[in-house]
């Protein structure tokens, strides 16, 4: 009976509930749905070329760089570059291994900062908590160029300028609201009642949270401390203007420096982006399933 | 006999033992109270010193014509920064800069971080790999992603350019001409922060449950129905967030500005954040710089507690 009100097919793929689309329309959703796979590559490309094109230009010999038209595949391969960015006198090399230790060492201490305080706000009922993490929340919308001008000056009268020791700091508190509101998501979950019960078996509070608490947390400090080391990583406003001295200087300002000049070598630009970007490309990967929390400081959970 | 059944010091010990295991008597020291000030105060701490600290300097200084280079001391001079920033007409140009910029990058980015992610959610195959490949701009540092710009903007021997004159067009001064240096600005941001848009979204889009969509089905709604009824309504509030964080942080845009063009051609891709550096570090203008400065954090605050307030809510409700 229900057979001419149903189209043919419906009804003894059974319940409705489970057949994907009405067979009528599988024809034109077929269609649509080749339209959407060309989009899909189309968008692919045009995200992906500059980064293919920069990883093309640092592999390229000096001559190929500058053709015109630009080949884009007929060029022979050549690491010259990468040897340039890695060879003794190249200012890029010291300003990598001075962003090692500078987004090392404030992840470091924004992890060890930051952690303990989020298990504060999300275990205790305390004065006006929602305000202290509001607060904590909005001192990372402020301007970086405004905030550098009066931390300039402070770090003048400290001597901090120029110093690996002034950008850490600086590093430390831009990645602590960060730490607190991700790791606090994180400790949510985390049922209260396992410290609970610890501290009935004779565990003093400072202890279950040591030893119950902690260990559940490991792979969300790692997820977190991974994004805080990303963003010290990237940051490029405040190592620019406190730190003009070469020695000490970050990648990305000595990067920065690579186009001062009249004449620009995009050789060695290219692979010093390159070289840059893989650390930053791994532990994004590492994080990928995070990546929604961390990049939204955790206020947005998947 | 009755010796060995009287034995009171014995039960008096068991009761102990049982009240207060050794362990408990570690760290017992720390109270809740206690606990909960040393491990907030230090984070407190260190963000009260190189947030608020620098931020209440910056205040006092906005009323000062304080500058940083002659070093000669400095005079009140009340609220003149804050009447000279809002009346100068290079600081309305600049406002204006931004906000075409804010507009039109954060605009762009919806409408094409969107359209990727439901072109990826309706993907069931290799929707991880796509996903992370598409992520890849975003987790690049500004210097770098500016830097990949500058060199395939170059009119001489950018790749842009040379396309565009294998096919005929000519060559274009993407970064050097007064009306198209910003568009190449918001492109250019626009490359790079679409994915975040996406990625938001397509956690918006993944998480829509599937029986709507099946009752949609049993129904025969139009694809055009469900998406209207149901996946854009669901995705809404969490794409509304994505977009005030991108609007927050496009407000404050700096570095691309930095190494694209530098704040021209002419001050046309001036922001205000590129604007406040001029001031501050070529004109020395410390105390005007800093009432500038402390106008732009309000404008970031009130937009903050817009975004704060509404996240609240999303998350209680």
């Amino acid at each position: 009976m229900a057979t001419h009100i149903q189209p043919e097919g419906l009804a003894d793929k059974g319940i409705a509930g489970e057949t994907e689309a009405p067979p009528v329309r599988s024809g034109e959703r077929k269609f649509g749905s080749g339209i959407e796979i060309v989009l899909l590559a189309l968008f692919m490309i045009v995200m992906l070329f500059p980064v293919i094109w920069m990883l093309e230009t640092a592999l390229k010999e000096t001559k190929d760089i500058y053709a015109v038209p630009a080949k884009v595949f007929s060029f022979s391969p050549t690491l010259d570059h990468f040897k340039n960015v890695f060879g003794a006198d190249s200012p890029v090399l010291k300003g990598f291994l001075n962003s090692v230790i500078v987004a090392g060492s404030s992840t470091v201490i924004a992890t060890v900062l930051g952690v303990p305080a989020a298990w504060a706000y999300s275990r205790f009922t305390l004065k006006a908590k929602k305000d202290q993490l509001f607060f904590i929340l909005s001192t990372r919308f402020m301007p970086p160029v405004v905030v550098v001008i009066p931390v300039f000056l402070m770090f003048r009268d400290l001597s901090l300028l120029d110093t690996r020791l002034g950008l850490i700091l600086v590093y430390s508190a831009f990645n602590l609201p960060f730490t607190i509101w991700m790791m606090k998501g994180f400790i949510d979950e985390v049922p209260a009642e396992y410290e609970e019960a610890s501290m009935l078996d004779g565990y003093s509070r400072f202890e279950s949270f040591w030893r119950v608490t902690m260990p559940l947390l490991i792979p969300g400090i790692a997820a977190t401390a991974v994004f805080a080391l990303i963003f010290s990583w990237n940051e490029f406003v405040f190592s620019i203007f406190l730190i003009t001295d070469p020695e000490t200087r970050t990648a990305p300002s000595a990067i920065a420096g690579l186009i001062g000049g009249t004449t620009i070598d995009w050789g060695l630009v290219a692979a010093s982006a390159m070289t840059f970007a893989v650390p930053v490309l791994v532990f994004a990967f590492l994080v990928r399933k995070h990546l929604v929390a961390g990049v939204t400081l955790g206020a947005v959970r998947r | 006999m009755a010796n060995t059944l009287q034995t009171p010091p014995q039960t008096s010990a068991k009761a102990e033992r049982l009240e207060a295991p050794p362990a408990a008597k570690r760290f017992a020291f720390l109270t809740d109270r206690k606990l909960s000030f040393l491990f907030i105060s230090p984070a407190l701490a260190l963000l009260v010193f190189l947030s608020i600290w620098p931020l209440l300097w910056l205040l006092g200084l906005s009323f000062t014509d304080y500058s940083a280079t002659r070093d000669t001391g400095w005079g009140f001079i009340g609220v003149d920064n804050y009447v000279e920033v809002l009346t100068s007409p290079v600081v309305h140009a600049r406002a204006l800069t931004t906000l075409i910029f804010v507009l039109g990058a954060v605009g762009l980015q919806t409408i094409l971080g969107f359209t990727i992610a439901f072109l990826i959610s309706r993907r069931v195959k290799g929707r991880g790999a796509i996903t992370t490949l598409f992520l890849i701009p975003m987790m690049l540092s500004p210097i770098v992603v500016g830097l990949f710009w500058k060199f395939m903007l170059d009119v001489q021997f950018g790749v842009v350019n040379s396309f565009l004159d294998s096919l005929g067009f000519g060559r274009v001064e993407w970064l050097t001409q007064q009306r198209l240096a910003l568009f190449s600005l918001v492109i250019v941001d626009t490359w790079q922060w679409t994915p975040f848009i996406m990625l938001i979204a397509l956690a918006g889009l993944t998480a829509v449950p599937k029986y709507l969509y099946e009752a949609a089905e049993i129904d025969r709604a139009s694809e055009w129905f469900k998406f209207r009824r149901i996946t854009f309504p669901l995705v809404w509030p969490l794409l509304l967030i994505a977009i005030m964080f991108r609007a927050i942080e496009a407000f404050r845009l700096f570095d691309l500005v930095y190494i694209l063009t530098g704040g021209g051609p002419g001050g046309t891709t001036e922001t205000l954040s590129f604007n406040v550096y001029k001031v501050a570090f070529f004109g020395f203008d410390t105390g005007l710089a800093s009432a500038y400065g402390i106008l732009m954090v309000i404008v970031v605050t009130i937009a903050a507690q817009f975004y704060l307030r509404y996240l609240n809510r999303l998350q209680e409700g």
